[in-house]
């Protein structure tokens, strides 16, 4: 971790962070280590979320469109001419109701709440910049910002994201997901190569 | 009454379910460390197979829940939405998620959660995404057609392959379980809340 503040934990999670070993109460040694949860556990969780989704939504999970409904939103509200203009923009603010009121929205709004809660627990909550040791924190951001832009337009390119399309896609076996998961992984070992230096 | 339910909610429950849905997602998210660029980023560099492990458990543990699910009868497979499959955008959007993921050190996703717990690489990525989709939609004239192109419908593998779909889940779910032996014997080692099993158990774990 190179984060550069440690939060300080409560009394409960310093007790059950001494060592992974040490007994303690059952809910103490699940939620309140500050270890990572073993990959197979958050997986079975995530996957386990993932099929309520599609057994009470219909539709699998999801994250970037929220982002787009987000710009409709505001676009609406100061420029509503332009989006409903827009063959974009016009689909989201048409209709008579926010583009708010979604599934996406509302679902990242809740794994916003979902993830500070874990990171409570686990007394990982601080103001914190993850980056390689190598770089400034003004590279780091740069990255985060140049990152950010081309993901949020490849996103809808793809018309979503590794939640929507690699989870949600690849648990349905749509066939498009699966060229859409190779893509990711080959851009991102083969971008992994040229910002070696950025890593690690 | 078969699944999916979603017609039968009124427009507050089915709100309320979609936060409490992304609750847990957020939840297994920040569980699995994903709210670090850093162990994200690993994955490329195999440092770390988490981002692997975690993608392939759930998606199987889906894929299977959702396979037996329709085969006993109970969710009705017909009414699930499936993203349709447009060949070459997804392509190109896929390669540009994959640079924004090594470049940003996040997903949309992940950032959420990581910015939730306080790492400002992540607020910044987000403000990239929304930079992102606003280009996006400004500049949709010039994507539009490129968006629609490689056009297959809603088209799973089981179609597409013309394989049996028992078969093809059966074969993800041998693709994965060979990524994860794969991935174990490149760390040696796991953790299950606080016990290391494995090659060099007992010894401390590197993660966390």
């Amino acid at each position: 971790m190179s984060g550069t503040s440690i939060p300080t934990p409560s009394p409960a999670g310093e007790a059950a962070m001494r060592s992974p070993d040490q007994p303690g109460t059952w809910f103490q040694r699940v939620f309140r280590q500050k270890e990572y949860w073993p990959p197979y556990a958050a997986g079975f969780g995530l996957g386990l979320t993932l099929l309520a989704a599609f057994v009470l939504m219909g539709e699998g999970l999801g994250a970037s469109s929220a982002f787009s409904r987000g710009v409709a939103a505001l676009l609406g509200a100061v420029a509503p001419e332009h989006a409903a203009a827009s063959d974009f923009w016009s689909r989201y603010v048409g209709g008579g109701q926010s583009p708010l009121i979604n599934f996406m929205v509302f679902e990242v709004a809740g794994l916003a709440v979902g993830g500070f809660v874990s990171g409570w627990l686990a007394g990982r909550l601080g103001i914190a910049v993850d980056k390689g040791p190598g770089i400034a924190k003004g590279t780091r951001y740069g990255m985060a910002l140049t990152g950010g832009i081309i993901t949020g337009i490849g996103a809808r390119l793809a018309r979503g994201c590794t939640s929507g399309q690699a989870l949600s896609g690849g648990a349905s076996l749509a066939a498009g997901s699966f060229v859409f998961m190779l893509a990711v992984f080959g851009a991102g070992f083969v971008g992994a190569f040229f910002l070696r230096r950025k890593w690690l | 009454m078969s699944a999916p339910y979603f017609e039968s909610f009124s427009l507050p429950v089915y709100l309320t379910l979609a936060a409490l849905i992304g609750f847990f997602f957020g939840f297994f998210l920040e569980r699995a460390g994903f709210s670090s660029a850093k162990k994200l980023t690993d994955q490329f560099y195999f440092r770390d197979w988490a981002v692997f492990k975690v993608m392939f458990t759930a998606i199987i543990t889906a894929m299977m829940g959702m396979a037996y699910l329709s085969l006993a009868g109970w969710l009705d497979m017909s009414e699930v939405f499936i993203p349709p499959t447009y060949l070459w955008p997804q392509l190109v959007g896929g390669l540009m998620v994959g640079a924004g993921f090594i470049v940003g050190g996040y997903c949309p996703g992940t950032s959420v959660a990581a910015a939730a717990i306080g790492k400002l690489d992540a607020v910044v990525f987000l403000v990239g995404i929304v930079i992102g989709s606003f280009l996006f939609g400004e500049g949709f004239g010039l994507f539009e057609e490129f968006s629609m192109s490689g056009s297959l419908g809603t088209l799973t593998l089981p179609v597409w392959l013309d394989i049996n779909t028992g078969v093809v889940v059966l074969g993800v779910v041998l693709i994965a379980l060979g990524g994860f032996w794969a991935a174990e014997n490149s760390e040696g080692r796991w953790n299950l809340f606080g016990k290391t099993y494995g090659r060099g158990a007992g010894v401390k774990s590197h993660e966390g």
